[in-house]
């Protein structure tokens, strides 16, 4: 009997949601609602909302067929690439800017001021340079994620506790052993950062370079589905593709020990 | 070598990086001319500088760029009214900032741009696409960074406007907006420009508009020198309003 007493309250503080899930449920609720009014009214343009199990049965769709997940490779393929190749020159670039102050006042200025403009003006030229294949596509995305690892690095090692250093040098530490065992340990967040960045740009230019000019990856389903006028399809595809980028965000700040999806 | 020599050097180290970039653009005109680089794929850079003027006058660029600058400044201005009316309405009501921020936060780390063909479906091959494109693209931040500057008012402020009796109204207008100022502008300022890559990206990507239309005109006529020297000048309008946004910025912040 006792053991009754003792169990039933926390099953009941298991069921009470906090007023936080309760509103949370309840905006969710409220948009799908608002959404499938809309998509019954004929207000819009038929198909331009379409309703929920139209969505939900293009998602399943989408996933039940190996093409997506073909393209799906193609693009994480693509992405991954870029980063390899950008990532480690951002890492390279910005390890020399942030340790050295001379380079840093000659060359981070340009770097700086590069970083927010518009990447995908790029194209034409990765086209020329690289080919209508994937190699432009992994070409805009290198350059989109080059810029914030570079800037993040190089602000990371000029932040590096100097007593990480002068104990460093006091061992006698070489070069290669300074970067390994004292730079890099002490600025795994700033990198951590930048690779987050850096893949969400990365994943943007990629993207966008695929619905310019292609004939496989996921940018191609979207604008495929766009020339189709496929509005379910297209909807399932940019669902899944936001819930997978904002996983791998997320995915790569915990692994690097932050705790929030923040770009900036 | 001592110390005054190397602060000589220091000072000297921007002149140095220009004149780097220089000898970098003279090597490429060489490698150019001597043909170990096609010209065909890489146009000379003094084609590049004289097709400037053409540019300027054949294609409308003053026009071009208006066209591009309005539509930022509209979705500026959308920005500046739905970003900071959100980040106060989060931080007036604290059961919604706590439902709803990491979902915006989310947003902000989503690739919202690949949207853009939703957007033309919606609102057709006009100005309001990359208006509307730019501006939910870049509307995260502005909310954000408002609710950061609002929830990080310094304590001592917020008795100050209590010690005198302030109504609600009154220390929002008068304590907690001020202060949070130059924290909105930061939001204000990474908004317009996320919202200037996304207009002049969806610009470039539908072949509409302003100046992104421009290159991907340029390119499709396989006229090099001008792709090129287009981009240029895209990059150097970017760096210019960027510039502009920072020297607004330090001036809202003259002590930090």
């Amino acid at each position: 009997m006792a053991e009754t007493v003792r169990v039933k309250p926390a099953a009941h503080s298991a069921l009470r949601l906090s007023p936080v899930t309760l509103l949370r449920v309840a905006i969710v609720l409220t948009l799908l609602a608002c959404w499938e009014l809309l998509a019954a009214s004929g207000w819009l343009y038929r198909d331009v909302v379409p309703s929920l199990l139209a969505i939900g049965g293009a998602v399943y769709e989408l996933l039940s067929h190996g093409e997506y997940y073909f393209n799906l490779g193609v693009t994480a393929g693509e992405i991954g690439v870029a980063l390899l190749i950008g990532g480690t020159g951002g890492l390279l670039v910005g390890l020399a800017l942030g340790a050295n102050r001379f380079l840093s006042k000659a060359f981070e200025s340009y770097l700086y001021y590069l970083g927010p403009t518009p990447k995908i003006i790029f194209f034409p030229i990765m086209i020329m340079w690289f080919g209508v294949g994937p190699g432009s596509k992994v070409a805009m995305g290198t350059i989109s994620c080059f810029f914030p690892i570079v800037l993040s690095v190089a602000a990371g090692m000029r932040q590096i506790d100097k007593v990480l250093i002068r104990v460093g040098k006091s061992f006698r530490a070489g070069t290669w052993q300074m970067v390994m065992k004292i730079y890099l340990p002490a600025m795994r967040h700033p990198i951590i950062n930048g690779v987050r960045l850096g893949l969400g740009v990365a994943l943007i230019g990629t993207l966008l370079a695929e619905t310019k000019l292609s004939n496989k990856g996921i940018g191609f389903l979207i604008i495929q589905a766009y020339s189709l006028f496929d509005m379910p399809r297209m909807y399932a595809m940019l669902i899944v593709l936001f819930v997978l980028s904002i996983g791998a965000n997320a995915l790569v700040g915990r692994l690097g020990g932050l705790d929030s999806i923040k770009r900036f | 070598m001592n110390t005054l020599a190397i602060a000589r050097i220091h000072r000297a180290a921007p002149l140095i990086g220009l004149l780097v970039v220089v000898v970098f653009i003279v090597l490429i005109e060489f490698l150019i001319r001597i043909g170990i680089v096609n010209r065909f794929i890489v146009p000379p850079p003094s084609e590049i500088i004289g097709s400037f003027k053409r540019v300027i006058v054949e294609e409308d660029i003053i026009h071009r760029f208006f066209v591009t600058a309005t539509e930022c400044l509209t979705a500026g201005v959308m920005l500046t009214v739905f970003g900071v009316a959100g980040g106060v309405l989060l931080h007036r009501f604290k059961l919604l900032q706590q439902a709803t921020e990491t979902w915006i936060a989310a947003m902000a780390s989503a690739p919202t741009v690949l949207m853009y063909p939703l957007f033309l479906v919606i609102f057709g091959r006009s100005a309001w696409t990359m208006i509307m494109m730019g501006f939910v693209a870049a509307l995260p931040p502005v909310i954000l960074k408002t609710l950061e500057g609002l929830s990080s008012t310094r304590r001592v402020l917020i008795d100050v406007g209590r010690s005198f009796n302030l109504t609600p109204t009154q220390q929002f207008w008068k304590i907690l907006f001020p202060a949070a100022m130059p924290t909105i502008f930061v939001g204000i300022r990474l908004g317009l420009i996320f919202a200037l890559i996304n207009i002049v990206g969806v610009e470039f990507l539908i072949n509409f508009g302003g100046l992104g239309a421009l290159i991907n005109d340029l390119a499709e006529r396989y006229d090099l020198a001008g792709t090129y020297a287009s981009i240029c000048f895209v990059i150097l309008v970017s760096v210019l309003f960027f510039m502009g946004l920072e020297k607004v910025e330090r001036w809202l912040r003259p002590f930090e």
